[in-house]
């Protein structure tokens, strides 16, 4: 469904994404991890369409984002990292608002919106101004925003920031509930016990470049840590003498 | 652990004053010092733009000063109560900008989760934000006052010390009100919600520029000028001999001013600057410490933000249906913005109150009576373009230059849809093209009506003000995409940046180039008329013709670079 080939962006002299390649299946979540810096979020951003790469391609169901932008981003929801909305918009408005960006409205786009609303715990502020939303509130309104259009694929930088236990819990059943219904998603966390317990298969990126690409098992194998979890096998890949330094430095 | 504890109970850390105005310090010089395309170009520009104002301003004064030094026994009477009156306006000017500056610096700035939660001295924040307040809030007053004195010091031979004269003076005239502003807004935070206060406050400010304006105009000081105003030339100097308000800080600066320039010299000017700046940084410092934790926490409130728009989306949803779900969600998001924002709607009162007084000008003009022919009588409505087309362009510039920029923040949400950016551009030009023409039309057609113009002019005018209103609200979308502003959150500053002053010259031209070109074929139809000749058909289809070429070229060319450049902004 998601289907990288070759995805590079440079900034200057500088190479944020280099030769990216890779290929979500529909029916996957997908967890894209690294520390921070690694092109994460450049490379969602250009799945996205928000960025454009500097050569090599992103296919969303066969589609290029860059060739025919619209018919791809129809297909695609996104819930950005540090996300801003209107603020002077209401919840409920700004469900609409997305909705008719997806040419989306009528009872079915009400009704879903206050589905979601609901499932947020924030029916009750659906006609308050999203400038008084909290963080945690705005995170929720984004993540109800990106299925309010009902896409086949959803790429989500860090959706569990500011939310709060129950949200969390909810967004897990969510995911997992809209993958097994045929649907893809492609996942950066910086928690890694998240990614372990809900993605399918994890993407490991460091300097802008695949490390590592699998199912736990395989990621397990190939970075030979036997039954240790994620935590391990993501330090053991982008470098764990890292965290030593940390103790030291915190030692000193 | 207890070693710790020892050691930060020994000395409590308590960063200096100039470690808090670092980081501001470092942005400005960041800020000078990147290396971003056109910036030298962009800084000539702007450098030589702001020499010539100078120079105009300069110059106009000293013209003025040298005629008044000639005025034997009132002539330094005159340059005095023209200095106070400057200095008062500055005072007004800068009192308001103060209490709307702190409460940004103060209460509503990133910097001051981290500052408050920091172990910094009360009196060392206070410094601090009140030096920011005094900055952000008296540059541009500073920058008037350069020419105002050096036309002063120039006229009347100064010599080398005034400059440090005006420095000892203009230094606390600067400091009183930033005190006094800062000290207006904590008391106020402390009675509102901050961003409730906000509101309060940009609407007293329009409110107060909207009624000075008004006040100013309906007294119609241009009757001063009339030698019969005038019943005695003792009572005029009487007068102008008499302080305006003796207990107004600009009242001393004019005082310590004048006395070096023009004798006796007295130090009680300084002695009172000086007192009352230093007495009202240690008055507004206590209450500072008095109130400002409560106002902070406060600050952190939101008003009421409950909203519900049922009548206006029902009827204005069913008028842009035929134009699809995507452009009419756009078009609601737009107009929902606009008007739930104080900020931005209080302005229009401002606006309201400038075309009233525009309209009361041109009822007042004194195109009755001899000497005044049918040419020039209609030839003063055709000129009445000019003037509407300027105010056309700063109406576009303040509300729809802005429009692209405004989306910077949530580009990701725009970009990342199927939303093409041509739809995009679509509802930011018809939402600042509509309102505009009603406006256009509406100034025109009162104009001209109060002129009793013929039905020629009408209709060349009517014609001519909608082509310039599409061709200036495409040059303002146009400007504002290709010159974008993306991290400025204030609508209001947007337009003061470069490209505001492209979009602003753009418009000149354009404006200037149609009645240039609709001159002629004006002309000739008014010689006809005079001279009872027949007019010239192709003369006339010429002039028009290429008039409205050239604002379709206006409207269409900005938009299509636009089209192009928002196509290919990446905002990572």
């Amino acid at each position: 469904m998601i289907d990288l080939s070759a995805l590079t962006k440079r900034y200057g002299s500088f190479t944020a994404v280099d030769g990216l390649s890779l290929t979500v299946p529909r029916g996957e979540l997908f967890g894209f991890l690294g520390p921070n810096g690694a092109g994460k979020t450049t490379s969602l951003r250009m799945i996205a369409g928000i960025l454009r790469p500097t050569s090599g391609t992103v296919r969303i169901g066969g589609v290029d984002v860059v060739k025919d932008p619209t018919a791809a981003k129809a297909k695609l929801g996104f819930i950005p990292d540090r996300p801003f909305i209107y603020e002077k918009l209401t919840g409920i408005e700004f469900l609409r608002f997305v909705a008719g960006l997806y040419e989306q409205d009528g009872p079915a786009v009400e009704h879903r919106s206050r589905e979601l609303l609901a499932l947020f715990d924030l029916e009750e502020w659906r006609d308050e101004l999203v400038e008084s939303y909290s963080h945690g509130m705005r995170q929720k309104l984004i993540i109800s925003s990106a299925f309010v259009h009902r896409p086949e694929v959803i790429v989500v930088d860090e959706p569990m920031v500011g939310l709060d236990p129950k949200a969390a819990r909810i967004l897990k059943d969510l995911f997992r509930e809209y993958v097994n219904r045929g649907n893809t998603i492609m996942m950066s966390t910086h928690a890694l016990e998240v990614a372990e317990s809900m993605c399918d298969r994890i993407g490991i990126v460091q300097g802008g470049k695949l490390r590592a690409l699998g199912t736990m098992d395989e990621l397990r194998a190939s970075a030979a840590t036997g039954t240790e979890g994620l935590e391990t096998i993501f330090l053991r890949l982008t470098g764990e003498n890292a965290a030593r330094e940390l103790v030291e430095v915190l030692n000193a | 652990m207890p070693d710790q504890a020892a050691a930060v109970g020994d000395e409590l850390p308590n960063p200096a004053l100039l470690h808090l105005l670092g980081p501001k310090w470092l942005t400005a010089r960041a800020r000078a010092m990147s290396g971003e395309r056109g910036r030298g170009a962009r800084f000539t520009l702007l450098a030589f733009l702001g020499l010539g104002f100078w120079a105009f301003i300069f110059g106009m004064l000293y013209r003025m000063l040298v005629y008044f030094r000639n005025a034997t026994d009132i002539g330094a009477l005159l340059a005095g109560k023209l200095l106070g009156l400057m200095l008062v306006s500055f005072m007004s000017i800068l009192l308001l900008s103060n209490i709307i500056t702190a409460l940004s610096s103060f209460f509503l700035a990133r910097d001051l989760d981290m500052l408050v939660s920091a172990p910094v001295d009360w009196l060392r924040l206070y410094g601090a934000k009140l030096l920011e307040t005094l900055v952000h809030s008296s540059w541009m007053v500073v920058l008037l006052a350069v020419p105002m004195f050096s036309a002063y010091g120039v006229a009347y031979h100064g010599g080398w010390l005034f400059p440090v004269i005006v420095v000892a003076t203009f230094l606390p005239f600067l400091i009183i009100p930033t005190v006094l502003g800062s000290a207006i807004t904590l008391l106020l935070v402390n009675i509102f919600p901050a961003r409730r206060t906000r509101d309060i406050l940009s609407l007293i400010a329009v409110l107060a520029a909207a009624g000075l304006v008004l006040l100013f105009r309906v007294l119609r000081p241009e009757r001063l000028a009339r030698p019969e105003g005038f019943r005695s030339l003792m009572d005029f100097i009487v007068l102008l001999n008499g302080p305006t308000s003796p207990m107004l800080p600009s009242e001393w600066v004019q005082q310590a001013v004048m006395g070096w320039l023009r004798g006796p010299f007295d130090l009680l000017p300084f002695y009172l600057l000086w007192s009352t700046a230093a007495a009202s940084i240690v008055l507004g410092a206590l209450l500072h410490r008095g109130l400002y934790a409560r106002g902070y926490t406060k600050a952190q409130e939101s008003a009421q933000t409950f909203a519900r728009d049922g009548m206006m989306r029902k009827i204005i949803g069913a008028v842009l249906t035929p134009f699809g779900v995507r452009r009419r969600e756009l078009v609601l998001k737009e107009l929902r913005l606009f008007f739930r924002d104080t900020t931005q709607w209080s302005q229009l009162i401002l606006l309201a109150v400038l075309i009233v007084v525009y309209v009361f000008n041109i009822k007042y003009l004194p195109l009755t009576g001899e000497g005044l022919t049918f040419f020039i009588v209609n030839i003063v409505p055709f000129l009445n373009l000019v003037l509407a087309g300027f105010v056309l362009a700063s109406i576009a510039a303040r509300f729809i230059f802005p429009g692209v920029s405004l989306e910077g923040r949530t580009f990701w949400l725009l970009r990342s849809s199927p939303l093409s950016m041509h739809d995009l551009l679509w509802s930011k030009f018809w939402v600042g093209t509509l309102p505009l023409l009603t406006l256009a039309l509406g100034i025109v057609g009162t104009t001209n009506f109060l002129l009793k113009t013929s039905e020629f002019i009408m209709w060349v005018s009517l014609f001519s003000i909608v082509l310039l209103t599409f061709a200036i609200a495409g040059m303002a979308i146009g400007f504002g995409t290709l010159y974008p502003q993306f991290e400025t959150e204030n609508a209001a500053q947007i337009p003061t940046s470069f490209g505001g002053l492209l979009f602003m010259m753009a418009s000149v031209a354009v404006i200037g180039g149609t009645i240039i070109l609709e001159a002629r074929p004006v002309y000739s139809y008014l010689s006809a008329r005079v001279y009872n000749t027949e007019t010239s058909t192709s003369e006339m289809l010429i002039g028009f013709g290429l008039a409205a070429t050239l604002c379709i070229a206006a409207t269409i060319v900005p938009i299509r670079f636009a089209l192009r450049r928002l196509e290919t902004i990446e905002r990572g």
